[in-house]
């Protein structure tokens, strides 16, 4: 058990908190929380800066364009770009996270070409049209449809919760190909352009009164049959091959944020007099330990990352959502506790991070659904019901 | 960083796995509860199996090779301290382990040492050959006996009906004296106390691993409504929650045997006390009627877990440490040692 950089480890963190230092004071000031295409084009100019440092896609296979870093200095990059305060991924969410390394792991040579480069470089954007309005949990119940006509398929149906839809080139779709098959097996994965005609955005009014979130409407709209990655009606291992993809280091950034936070917090007690109710210090006190082994967790999961998943192991993902999740919402729920009336105001920042902490046990698979995982899959329990 | 057990380390916890399903079998155990049971708080303590965890050096094997130990480090204890927590192995073992090479005898099983943190309760008192004090700034000894007052040096100390039958308790009313027994010069309070906490933790996370896979196989066998109870949502999610804070209590565990910081110290032991209660009492839930039983093993977990909780640093305290570590950045930066 070694929690100390490698000299190669340790070179790369230097020269990477090197250019932070350099490269942030140059950036623009962030655009308006709900000024998307504003918003687009400055989490595009991060992903640029990267790209043209080496940054990008660092522990992408090289096959792919990426780096082929280490899980352990791709986590090295996550943490000291989040501690020296550094752009989040933003609206590259899907493309690095999930359709890039989709594409990477099961595209052909040419769709590679296509596509990587392009969400390397931050010159497209992806979103996801994985959900509908009857499809959540139950994913493989969706029935967003895909009839082949010659070279294309023309695509019917309804998505829901897709993230940076207003202001995406692309979205990596998931429609029913065969409607007879089982239902995990009649599924294909298609990359679709959103400026075919037949796709409505409609922006999504979140409880926090944020619109990152839309629904689309998909009338015939037309996909070429080269834009289909996997085999028809794979679509769903396709889709499986990366959806756990990095669930182990997805929160990093976040977790070291957290402990920021926690940070200003107790500094916050202190100044206004809360410190002196030892309940809340003690729940302050919880949160540090939670969140000091969630870090940890996150480095485990890391050092993991190449070892072959089996039992407990398959799982740790879903065990680290789960608690990270509901640890989140702890942090916020103790912020509002600390700051009494003012966390009436949703113009604080606590307050905002406490509504938007809401989706984190409800998005990418429910606490329940987690658990469902966890117990099916990682313990060996019978299927339930 | 590579943050995994190394093969060396997984096969020292095998071998520790290995020796104490031989040497301490379940049936071994419940011939402890048993006998304790009968014989109260008076019943001593198993030096010979004592001796074999001492031949075995669950207490030396910190010390160096030149002292008779084999020069292994925090993360090697905690590794085989989780297998005894695990097999519910009775006993100061971490007071043990801590005074191997303070207090002769402690290394090699032959002596029996506990401790007392301050006023409070001491554990496995009448069979202690020394008690360490570790609650002041400097660490002191006391030699303890098998007279009608096993620790003569301190001035009262009260028989309890221990909760937990294989950990016999005496209560200690405070203030302790000062400067009793010896002082034990060139020992630093701080890690000593420490290195014990942590300890204590991994036995903690080891009996929260056993209750867990205790809750898992019943889940799997009963049968109720025409199929195991495992099969229903309500059972599966506690046992998913059951695994996720033993991950999360691990995690804790092993980073602060590598670190040794004083918060990752606390975060450990209180992550730790926290799964092998909350472990414990799923598990005593989930087993029902059985689980209500002295036949059952659950409750030695449980009565066990209440008690390590309140040796080296209980929550309260951990929680206080962890709190003030907040407002000095030391304790929250992520440190790469």
């Amino acid at each position: 058990m070694d929690l100390t950089d490698t000299e190669d480890e340790r070179d790369f963190r230097l020269r990477l908190r090197d250019w932070l230092r350099r490269t942030l004071p140059t950036l623009p000031p962030p655009p308006p929380a709900h000024d998307w295409p504003a918003r687009r084009a400055y989490d595009c100019g991060w992903q640029r800066a990267l790209y043209d440092a080496g940054y990008a896609g660092l522990h992408w296979p090289t096959e792919a364009g990426g780096h082929g870093a280490t899980p352990a200095v791709h986590l090295i990059f996550l943490e000291e770009t989040e501690r020296a305060g550094a752009p989040y991924v933003g609206a590259n969410f899907v493309g690095l996270l999930h359709a890039g390394p989709t594409i990477a792991a099961e595209g052909t040579p040419a769709q590679r070409a296509r596509w990587l480069p392009a969400i390397l470089r931050g010159d497209e954007v992806w979103c996801q049209g994985f959900s509908e309005p009857e499809a959540g949990s139950d994913l493989a119940a969706l029935r967003t449809w895909a009839v082949r006509e010659d070279d294309t398929y023309v695509v019917t149906g309804s998505k829901i919760w897709t993230s940076h839809a207003e202001v995406a080139d692309w979205c990596e779709l998931l429609v029913r190909t065969d409607s007879a098959a089982p239902r995990h097996k009649g599924i294909s994965w298609l990359a679709m352009p959103m400026s075919a005609p037949g796709v409505t955005v409609r922006p999504l009014r979140t409880l926090a009164g944020s619109t990152e979130f839309a629904e689309l409407v998909l009338d015939r709209v037309s996909v070429p049959v080269g834009h289909r990655v996997g085999e028809e009606n794979d679509g769903w291992r396709v889709s499986m091959v990366t959806l756990s993809f990095e669930r182990g280091t997805a929160f990093a950034g976040e977790v070291v944020a957290c402990r920021r936070t926690l940070a200003d917090m107790a500094r916050t007690a202190r100044d206004n007099g809360r410190w002196d109710d030892s309940s809340l210090r003690r729940r302050l006190g919880r949160l540090n330990a939670q969140f000091t082994a969630l870090w940890r967790m996150t480095q485990w999961h890391a050092c993991a990352g190449d070892a072959p998943r089996t039992g407990a192991a398959a799982v740790s993902g879903s065990v680290f959502k789960l608690l990270y999740s509901h640890a989140r919402q702890e942090l916020y729920d103790t912020a509002a506790d600390l700051l009494g009336p003012a966390a009436l105001d949703a113009g604080h920042p606590w307050t905002a991070a406490r509504l938007s902490s809401l989706s984190y046990t409800i998005a990418a698979g429910t606490s329940q659904i987690q658990q469902n995982i966890i117990a099916e899959r990682g313990l060996g329990l019978p299927k339930g019901r | 960083m590579d943050f995994r057990p190394t093969s060396d380390q997984q096969a020292l916890r095998a071998t520790a796995r290995r020796f104490l399903a031989a040497r301490f079998p379940r049936d071994r155990l419940r011939r402890t509860v048993d006998a304790d049971a009968a014989a109260g708080a008076d019943d001593r303590l198993d030096r010979g199996l004592w001796r074999a965890l001492g031949e075995a050096g669950f207490f030396s094997l910190r010390l160096p090779e030149k002292e008779g130990g084999a020069g292994l480090g925090m993360p090697e204890a905690v590794l085989v301290f989780e297998e005894a927590g695990r097999a519910l192995v009775p006993g100061p073992m971490a007071a043990t382990h801590v005074a191997a090479g303070l207090v002769p005898g402690a290394a090699d099983g032959a002596a029996v040492v506990t401790a007392l943190d301050g006023p409070g309760v001491v554990e496995h008192l009448a069979s202690a050959d020394a008690v360490l004090l570790t609650g002041g700034p400097t660490v002191h000894v006391l030699p303890a006996g098998r007279g009608p007052r096993p620790a003569p040096d301190l001035p009262t100390t009260v028989p309890l009906r221990p909760l937990d039958p294989t950990t016999p308790l005496h209560r200690i009313p405070g203030p302790l004296p000062g400067d009793a027994g010896q002082r034990l010069t060139g020992t630093d309070a701080q890690q000593l106390r420490l290195h014990a906490t942590l300890l204590t933790a991994a036995q903690q996370l080891g009996s929260a691993a056993r209750t867990l896979d205790m809750a898992v196989e019943h889940a799997r066998n009963r049968k109720q409504f025409g199929r195991p109870i495992g099969a229903f949502q309500a059972v599966q999610h506690v046992c998913s929650r059951m695994l996720a804070r033993t991950d999360l209590a691990r995690s804790g565990v092993y980073a602060a045997s590598v670190t040794m910081t004083v918060s990752e110290v606390s975060a450990a032991k209180l992550l730790a006390d926290e799964a092998a209660v909350r472990n414990a009492r799923d598990c005593l839930q989930l087993h029902g009627g059985m689980g209500f039983s002295w036949e059952a093993d659950v409750h030695l977990h449980l009565k066990r877990a209440w008690v390590r909780r309140e040796q080296w640093q209980p929550p309260a305290q951990a929680e206080e440490l962890l709190a003030l570590a907040l407002l000095d950045d030391g304790g929250i930066a992520p440190r790469n040692v």
